[in-house]
C-alpha cells in the first residue's frame, strides 16, 4: 500500500521546520499574511460595500455623522474657549478624522480574532490577515472622511505648502502602528475576554485626554494651566494626532513628533513580536 | 514533495471558565496568593495524545472513529490550524481544508462574489477563480440566482454553491470532514463525480467520515482514532473490519 507508514521515518527533507514559538514563525505569519493580500483587500472592500448595500450613502453616513459632531463640538468649544471658529473647527474636524482611524484600530482590534473565530478554526491562515483586513478597512473609512476635509479646505482654506506632503509618510507610519496595536490587543483580549469592554471605555476616555476638541497650544499660552497641560505630552495618541493633523492644516511640523512616533512604532513592534512568538499559535485554541 | 509529518504531537485544549478568562481575576490572583492559586488552575482537555503519523504524496487516508474520538481535531492539526501543544507537525504543501461548507461565505454578497471569496480562502488566486467561475456556475445550476445575495438562497442552494467552489480547486493537500449532505440525491450523484475528480487531482487526501461506501470509493488506507490516540493504522479494509468488529462487540455486549 502506498505510504502512510508510521512516523519516525526520517525521509523528510531537513530544510522546512514546523511553525513554533520562535521569531521566524512570527515573521513568517506577517509575511504570508501580506502575500495573501488579494484575500484581505477583497474582504476589506466587502466590509465597506456591505454598508453601501444597506443604504445608498453607505459609509458616507459615518462621515456625515462625524462631520456633524465635529461642527457641533467646534461651535460649542469655540464659544466656551473664546477661540475663532475658523481656527478651532478645522482643528476639531481633522483631529476627529485621525481619531476615527486610531480608535477604530484599537477598539476593533480588541475583537479582531474573536469575531473571526469561525474562519480561524476552519481555515489555516496567518492570523495577520485578519488584522491587515481591519487596518485596510479603517484606511478606507479614513479615505471616506477626507471628503469632509476637502469641503473644509474650501470653506476654511489652510496655508498648505509642499512640505505638507509629509502627511503621506506620516499616514504610512500611522498604519504601521495600527497593525501592531490591533495584533497585540487582539491576541491579549482573545485570551482575556474582559478586555474588550475595558478597552472601549479607555478609548472613550482617551478621546478627552487627547487635544481634539481642545487646543494644546492655547492652554500653553495660559500661565495658570500651562504646567498641567504639559502632561499631555505623555499621551502617545497626542503625538499620533499631531503627526497627521499638522501637515493637513499647514502648521509647522516638529521633528520631535516624528521621533516619538517612530520610537513608539519600534517599541510596539518589538513587544508585539515577543507576544506573537509566544502566543501566535495559541489564538486558534483560544477563540 | 507534498507530505505531512507528525511526531509525538499532542493537542491540549485549555477550558477557560469565566474566572480564567478574566484578566482581573488573573492579576488579582497573583496578588492574592495561596487561596487564589487553586482557582487559577485551568482545566485542560487532551484532545490528541502522542500522534505519530506520516502521510506522503499519493496517499488516500480515511479517518474513522466515534464522535469525539479526535478526528476533526486531527484534521485541524494536519491542516496547520492547531499547532501541537507538544511535539511537532510539519505540513508540506498547500492545504485545502473542507470542514464546513458554510465557512467563509458571506450572506450579504452575491453568489458570484462568494465563489471568489471562498476560492481565495482556499488558497486560490483571483485569476484562477475567474477562470473557473463559469464551470462552477454551470455545476451549481443556480442560473440568475448567482447574482442575488446569498441570504436569499435555500440551504440546498448554499450547499450546491459551496460544493461547486470546493470541488473546483486544485489542492495539494485535501482534508475533508464529513457533513457533505443535505442535497437532493440526483445532485449528490453529480457531486460525487466531481468529488472523485477533485480527490484524483489532489496530491494527498485525508478524509474523515462515517460513510463506509464513500470511504471505500475514495480511500486506500485508513486510520482509526480512539480517545485522541491512533488505535490502528493500515490498509482500508483491514482497519474498517477491525473498527466494525469493535462496533458490533460494543453494541452486542
Amino acid at each position: 500500500m502506498p505510504g502512510s507508514t508510521a512516523a519516525g521515518a526520517a525521509n523528510t527533507p531537513a530544510a522546512p521546520r514546523p511553525p513554533g514559538r520562535d521569531f521566524r514563525s512570527a515573521f513568517a505569519d506577517l509575511r504570508r499574511g501580506w502575500e495573501q493580500r488579494e484575500l484581505w483587500l477583497q474582504l476589506g472592500w466587502q466590509d465597506i460595500r456591505q454598508r453601501y448595500r444597506r443604504s445608498v450613502l453607505g459609509p458616507i453616513w459615518i462621515t456625515i455623522s462625524m462631520a456633524v459632531t465635529a461642527i457641533a463640538l467646534g461651535i460649542l468649544y469655540s464659544g466656551l474657549f473664546g477661540i475663532e471658529l475658523a481656527e478651532l473647527l478645522p482643528h476639531v474636524l481633522v483631529g476627529m478624522i485621525v481619531w476615527g482611524f486610531i480608535s477604530g484600530c484599537i477598539a476593533e482590534g480588541s475583537e479582531v480574532f474573536v469575531s473571526n473565530s469561525g474562519l480561524i478554526t476552519h481555515l489555516p491562515a496567518p492570523i495577520s490577515i485578519h488584522v491587515y483586513r481591519l487596518v485596510w478597512r479603517q484606511t478606507l473609512f479614513f479615505a471616506h472622511n477626507l471628503i469632509v476635509y476637502a469641503v473644509m479646505l474650501i470653506v476654511f482654506p489652510q496655508p498648505l505648502r509642499w512640505t505638507d506632503l509629509s502627511v503621506f509618510p506620516a499616514m504610512a507610519l500611522l498604519i504601521a502602528n495600527g497593525i501592531w496595536v490591533a495584533l497585540l490587543i487582539g491576541i491579549v483580549s482573545t485570551r482575556f475576554r474582559d478586555l474588550p469592554p475595558v478597552t472601549q471605555s479607555i478609548v472613550q476616555l482617551l478621546f478627552f485626554l487627547t487635544p481634539i476638541v481642545w487646543m494644546y497650544d492655547v492652554l500653553l499660552e495660559n500661565p495658570a494651566v500651562a504646567e498641567r497641560a504639559r502632561w499631555v505630552e505623555i499621551n502617545p495618541l497626542f503625538h499620533f494626532v499631531e503627526l497627521i493633523r499638522r501637515p493637513m492644516l499647514g502648521q509647522d511640523q516638529q521633528w520631535r513628533t516624528w521621533f516619538i512616533v517612530i520610537g513608539i512604532a519600534v517599541v510596539g513592534w518589538a513587544l508585539t513580536l515577543l507576544v506573537m512568538r509566544r502566543y501566535r499559535g495559541r489564538v486558534a485554541y483560544w477563540v | 514533495m507534498v507530505s505531512i509529518d507528525v511526531r509525538d504531537a499532542s493537542v491540549d485544549f485549555p477550558i477557560f471558565d469565566a474566572k480564567s478568562r478574566s484578566l482581573k481575576h488573573t492579576v488579582l490572583g497573583v496578588v492574592g496568593g495561596n487561596v487564589a492559586a487553586n482557582e487559577r488552575k485551568v482545566v485542560v482537555i487532551e484532545a490528541l495524545h502522542n500522534i505519530n503519523l506520516h502521510v506522503s504524496e499519493g496517499d488516500r487516508l480515511a479517518l474513522v472513529g466515534h464522535n469525539g474520538a479526535g478526528k476533526s481535531t486531527l484534521l485541524r492539526l494536519l491542516s496547520g490550524i492547531y499547532e501541537p501543544t507538544s511535539g511537532q507537525a510539519l505540513v508540506n504543501g498547500r492545504v485545502a481544508p473542507v470542514f464546513d461548507l458554510g465557512v467563509g461565505m458571506d450572506p450579504e454578497i452575491s453568489g458570484l462574489e462568494n465563489i471568489l471569496v471562498r476560492g481565495l480562502f482556499l488558497g486560490m488566486s483571483r485569476k484562477q477563480m475567474e477562470a473557473r467561475v463559469d464551470d462552477i456556475a454551470e455545476f451549481t445550476e443556480l442560473g440568475n440566482f448567482l447574482h442575488m445575495p446569498l441570504r436569499t438562497y435555500s440551504t440546498g442552494m448554499r450547499v450546491r454553491l459551496a460544493l461547486g467552489v470546493v470541488t473546483s480547486i486544485d489542492p495539494e493537500i485535501l482534508l475533508l470532514d464529513e457533513g457533505i449532505g443535505a442535497v437532493d440525491a440526483a445532485f449528490l450523484e453529480r457531486a460525487k463525480g466531481r468529488l472523485k475528480d477533485l480527490v484524483d487531482r489532489a496530491g494527498l487526501l485525508v478524509f474523515a467520515s462515517h460513510s463506509n461506501d464513500l470511504l471505500k470509493q475514495l480511500c486506500t488506507s485508513a486510520l482509526w482514532m480512539e480517545h485522541g490516540s491512533i488505535k490502528q493504522q493500515g490498509p482500508l479494509e483491514e482497519v474498517l473490519d477491525a473498527y466494525k468488529g469493535r462496533e458490533r462487540a460494543a453494541s452486542g455486549g
